[in-house]
């Protein structure tokens, strides 16, 4: 369907800093299906932004190959669209100008556009569907974090990507406006059928969401553990009370107390 | 909306009252006119002197804005190659963060010499007294874009003149403002001590001329035109920033 096929091979990445070099990861190797939902779970500071980074083609591997859709990455392609941890919103424009900036950039216009409905309403109709219709002309100032984040979501839907990635998106919102962000973006999910590579260091969310979990080692980060998430869809509330869902989430926890990541006292 | 005409309003009441506290003194105290003229005195001397006290303000109000536009149209431009050249960053800044130093009005005697007792030297000394200002906010302003935008622009695929346009320049916006506001200010100054100096029109000229005569409520009447030049120029810009950059200020929950 409309998503990449992303094929990661050996891939490494050494940043040179005053004080040495840091390996960030080592030899990581991952086959992550056309239109799956992969969510990357791991400790703090174990490369996870660093993983995203090298496949949106913001920075280049040290080691090792990415492939999309049997074409070698370099730079960030097209079809790609981030979402980051802070919603890197321009305050100077309105929420709608901020949803329509990718379009602006790439000088797309309505008769480029294969459905030809005008950038607006493609942006409104998208603002609609995060629970926006009516925020318009508001200013980022004006709006709360989870808004300002969906803001963002909205910003990366409108280029219509066949990869959507995400670091940490809900990171910085309350725990009741995280929840429904997950069912808005399982929502939209299942709507565009992307390819979909989800970071965050919370465990009940990477296996609520996903299809696959993959959980990295700390520093350098590597695959620790990669494993498939057989929960039916669409999931809702109830899939959080499916005794595979908690098995999976007891799966991923022993991995990290395994590693020393987690440990009681 | 309602509060903020009750704080005018508060102002406007209090300055009244200063100014009738002012002629109260002078009429009690029996201060002589030729040391302290009393408001009332010095609002007469404004109707008498209106033309000749527009003339001058007329004279200095162009050096200011020639003064202050030069220190624009020069200094954006400049500031966008100290930002974008490594050479200019590295070599040119330090030099003229050092220049800002010296007290731009001390060129003036040499800058009449060289340029002559007309406009141009007080142009010139307001153009310069108001450029660092704006140079140094607008490289601030310019630098201040953070790694997560940079990020987001190359994941766009913006190209560095759309970097430039989308993101770096709105984003100084601000600081370019702030450092208009400065610049303004300077400006008005500049032009003034540069007309102490030496001249034969403009406000500074006029206050020079009224203190050799020993004609204090003359000068005051140019303290009040020069109040008037500086508060309405400073607001001039206050108002051009907010239709500029609407999003800035509200989003600080405004001043
Ligand atoms: N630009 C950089 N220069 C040097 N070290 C970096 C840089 N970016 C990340 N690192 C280091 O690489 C490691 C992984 O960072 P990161 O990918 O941000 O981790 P995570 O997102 O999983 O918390 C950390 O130790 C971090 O300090
Ligand atoms: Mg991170």
């Amino acid at each position: 369907m409309a998503g990449k096929h992303i094929v990661i091979q050996d891939m490494e990445k050494v940043f040179k800093t005053r004080s040495g070099d840091v390996q960030a990861l080592t030899k990581v190797n991952l086959d992550i299906e056309a239109s799956s939902f992969i969510s990357i779970v791991g400790p703090s500071g174990c490369g996870k932004s660093t993983l995203m980074n090298l496949l949106a083609g913001l920075e280049a591997p040290t080691g090792g190959t990415i492939v999309m859709d049997d074409k070698v990455v370099k730079g960030s392609e097209t079809g790609n669209a981030v979402v980051f941890q802070k919603d890197v919103l321009l305050e100077w424009r309105t929420v709608i100008e901020n949803v329509l900036l990718p379009l602006e950039l790439k000088n797309i216009t309505w008769f480029d556009r294969k459905d030809k409905k005008t950038n607006r309403d493609m942006a409104k109709e998208l603002l609609q569907m995060v629970g926006l219709e009516g925020f318009e002309d508001k200013y980022p100032f004006e709006m709360s974090g989870g808004m300002r984040q969906r803001v963002a979501i909205c910003r990366g839907l409108i280029q219509n990507p066949t990869l959507l990635m995400m670091d940490e998106p809900f990171g910085a919102l309350d725990a009741l406006t995280r929840e429904q962000m997950m069912y808005d973006l399982l929502k939209i999910y299942s709507k565009f059928k992307f390819t979909v590579i989800f970071i965050t260091h919370s465990i009940e969310e990477a296996v609520f969401l996903s299809d696959r979990v993959i959980v990295m080692s700390p520093r350098p980060g590597s695959v620790l553990k990669d494993i498939k998430i057989e929960l039916d869809r669409p999931r809702g509330i109830n899939s959080r009370k499916d005794q595979r869902f908690i098995q999976y989430v007891d799966e991923i926890r022993s991995v990290f107390q395994s590693q020393g990541v987690l440990s009681e006292v | 909306m309602s509060n903020k005409m009750a704080r005018s309003l508060s102002v406007v009441l209090t300055l009244l009252g200063l100014i009738a506290l002012w002629e109260l003194l002078c009429f009690v105290l029996e201060i002589p006119k030729y040391l302290l003229p009393t408001p009332t005195d010095i609002l007469q001397r404004i109707f008498v002197d209106w033309a000749m006290l527009v003339r001058h303000s007329g004279v200095t109000l162009v050096e200011i804005f020639a003064g202050f536009g030069l220190s624009i149209v020069i200094g954006i431009p400049f500031a966008i190659v100290v930002v974008y050249s490594k050479y200019a960053s590295q070599a040119f800044f330090p030099i003229l963060i050092g220049l800002q130093c010296i007290p731009m009005v001390s060129l003036a005697p040499l800058l009449i010499v060289w340029f002559g007792f007309g406009m141009l030297s007080k142009v010139l000394i307001a153009f310069l007294i108001s450029f660092f200002p704006i140079l140094v906010n607008t490289i601030a302003g310019l630098k201040s874009m953070e790694k997560d935008m940079f990020m987001l622009s190359q994941s766009l695929r913006a190209n560095s003149m759309q970097v430039f346009l989308y993101f770096r320049l709105p984003k100084a916006l601000p600081s370019i403002f702030a450092g208009f506001k400065v610049g303004i200010t300077l400006a008005v100054v500049g032009a003034v001590v540069a007309e102490f100096v030496s001249s034969e029109r403009g406000l500074g000229y006029l206050q020079l001329v009224a203190s050799s005569k020993l004609d204090v409520t003359l000068q005051f009447c140019v303290i009040v035109a020069l109040a008037i030049i500086g508060l309405g120029l400073y607001n001039l810009v206050s108002i051009l920033e907010r239709m500029s950059i609407p999003w800035y200020k509200a989003s600080r929950g405004g001043e």
